[in-house]
């Protein structure tokens, strides 16, 4: 009786005040799926961040033979520097910086060179004295690199150090970016979808003031009299929430696993079962939208 | 089963009292009368023992609870307990007779067999048997307010609140609906109905309070309903 009775009035609400309805369900929608956009772009970097500061190394290329660079009017980094160099890498001011050291000598270049480049005529033209040799150091934390990379700039015998970071930095840097538009813009919806469900409810509220005058005057309890209120802005919230999750499904699903995946392969891009991990967050966003609506509204028009 | 305790009750600061140090007690099941001018207090009465509001002092019990240390959610108990009927009825007119008598035992969360058997014997008590599916709109102001009565003592409360019922009606029907008060209070339940209807209360003779600018000015055995009209 009691279930049927709420659910009753559940039903009556929502369909007498429809087109509140449907803008709190739009509402939600449009709020949680830029929330939803921003958890994914989070989701996207931090995978991008573990694909490649895994790989990423800094390199420290020796001078060659010919190099115009300043540090490297001495000609060819000798094997006294090389072995400074390497000590230097390996002493214990670096050590929490640096998690090994890897020395690509020009013949192990030349090695990696022909390999690299087996199916090109020209590669066949160079020679082990043409490349050059390097240090390949890989970081505890990638994101030291500016330690690594003071310590050996300008130093003799080196011509650069080069990080191979920089290259995806500014990616990273845009999509950072853009999700924090995502979140700034969710902000902003949010708040219209509070204010527009606490519109909703108290219109509700209002429209059944005389159904809820005798609830109280009869002795129904509070949570009873308030209870429909509440269920109606939640169903309303939990509907934009779902639509919210099919969105975000579908654009993953067709834009980034399709379509972007075709276009711009050197990415690991995010799969729809990112969807799903952000989907009990957008659930309970909207729940607790709903739900703090509801306890300010209620408390105002409906008490005892 | 009403105790009034030297309670006053103030709306706004420094405003004249609503109720001026009133001490009372009402019996189980006594029937009585609350009358008085417009503004002496009789409907600050009534919200004091619904728990509307609260007294700005002294002390308000009905049936044996303090309402100054009663919590909040333990209200809509005190008022299971308490019936209410109105000068305006107070019916849902998009529900029938039954479901408007109906209602009051379903928010309170009563099983569907309680209600099946519980309304329809109460529309018969109050005289409204046959007219279950009627609308409000289709009776009479008296039906109405027969309606009232039911859905107000469908839960067999033992207090039954009148605030003005026969304010409405023409005196034929107001007769009719004392008639019914009667009966209800004959089965033991207290009834407090606060009127103007000085040929009612003169008929009845029933025990009289009343109140004249919030203070109580006469408590009368069998009363009637007085010179200061």
């Amino acid at each position: 009786m009691r279930l049927q009775f709420i659910l009753s009035e559940i039903g009556l609400g929502l369909r007498r005040n429809l087109s509140m309805t449907i803008s709190v369900v739009l509402v939600t929608f449009v709020s949680l799926t830029f929330v939803g956009a921003a958890g994914l772009l989070q989701l996207q970097i931090d995978q991008m961040k573990d694909d490649w500061y895994d790989k990423v190394e800094v390199s420290i290329f020796l001078c060659p033979s010919d190099s115009d660079a300043p540090t490297c009017v001495g000609g060819e980094a000798t094997a006294d520097q090389t072995e400074a160099l390497r000590e230097q890498l390996e002493s214990e001011a670096l050590e929490p910086y640096v998690e090994q050291v890897f020395y690509e000598s020009k013949d192990d270049a030349y090695v990696a060179f022909q390999e690299r480049f087996a199916d090109e005529w020209w590669a066949q033209g160079v020679t082990a004295d043409q490349l050059q040799a390097s240090f390949r150091v890989a970081l505890v934390d990638p994101e030291q690199y500016q330690v690594v990379s003071d310590a050996f700039t300008g130093v003799t015998g080196v011509e650069e150090v080069r990080d191979q970071r920089q290259v995806i930095e500014p990616l990273i840097l845009v999509l950072n970016r853009s999700s924090l538009v995502a979140a700034g813009l969710a902000a902003v919806m949010l708040l219209a979808a509070v204010l527009l469900i606490t519109t909703t409810i108290r219109l509700s509220a209002m429209s059944r003031r005389r159904e809820t005058g005798i609830m109280r005057l009869v002795g129904a309890s509070n949570l009873f009299i308030q209870l429909p209120f509440m269920l109606e802005g939640a169903i309303a919230a939990t509907i934009g929430a779902a639509l919210s999750v099919a969105g975000l499904w579908f654009g993953v699903r067709y834009l980034v696993e399709d379509w972007l995946a075709g276009e711009v392969q050197f990415v690991q891009y995010i799969g729809t079962d990112a969807v799903w991990t952000i989907a009990p967050i957008l659930l309970v966003v909207a729940i607790g939208l709903a739900a703090v609506s509801s306890v300010v509204t209620l408390s105002r028009y409906t008490k005892v | 089963m009403i105790r009034f305790e030297n309670v006053t009750k103030v709306y706004a600061r420094g405003a004249r009292p609503a109720l001026d140090a009133v001490d009372l007690e009402v019996e189980r099941g006594e029937f009585v009368f609350l009358v008085g001018a417009s503004g002496s207090g009789k409907s600050t009465f009534l919200r004091l023992v619904l728990r509307e509001e609260r007294p700005t002092a002294g002390k308000v019990f009905v049936a044996g609870r303090d309402l100054s240390t009663l919590s909040t959610w333990k209200v809509p108990h005190l008022r299971r307990q308490i019936g209410a009927v109105f000068q305006d009825f107070r019916l849902l007119p998009n529900k029938t007779v039954f479901e408007n008598v109906a209602f009051a035992l379903q928010v309170i969360g009563k099983p569907r067999h309680h209600i099946m058997t519980t309304v329809p014997d109460t529309l018969e008590l109050v005289g409204l048997g046959g007219k279950e599916k009627r609308r409000p709109h289709e009776l009479s102001g008296g039906e109405q307010q027969r309606v009232a009565i039911a859905r107000a003592f469908v839960n067999r409360p033992s207090i039954l609140l009148c605030d003005e019922p026969t304010g409405n009606l023409d005196p034929t029907t107001s007769v009719g609906i004392m008639r019914l008060l009667d009966r209800i209070n004959r089965t033991g339940t207290t009834v407090v109905m606060a009127t103007h209807d000085d040929e009612i209360v003169d008929q009845m003779r029933k025990r009289v309070i009343e109140l004249d600018n919030g203070q109580l000015v006469r408590d009368q055995s069998r009363g009637v309903y007085g010179s200061t009209r």
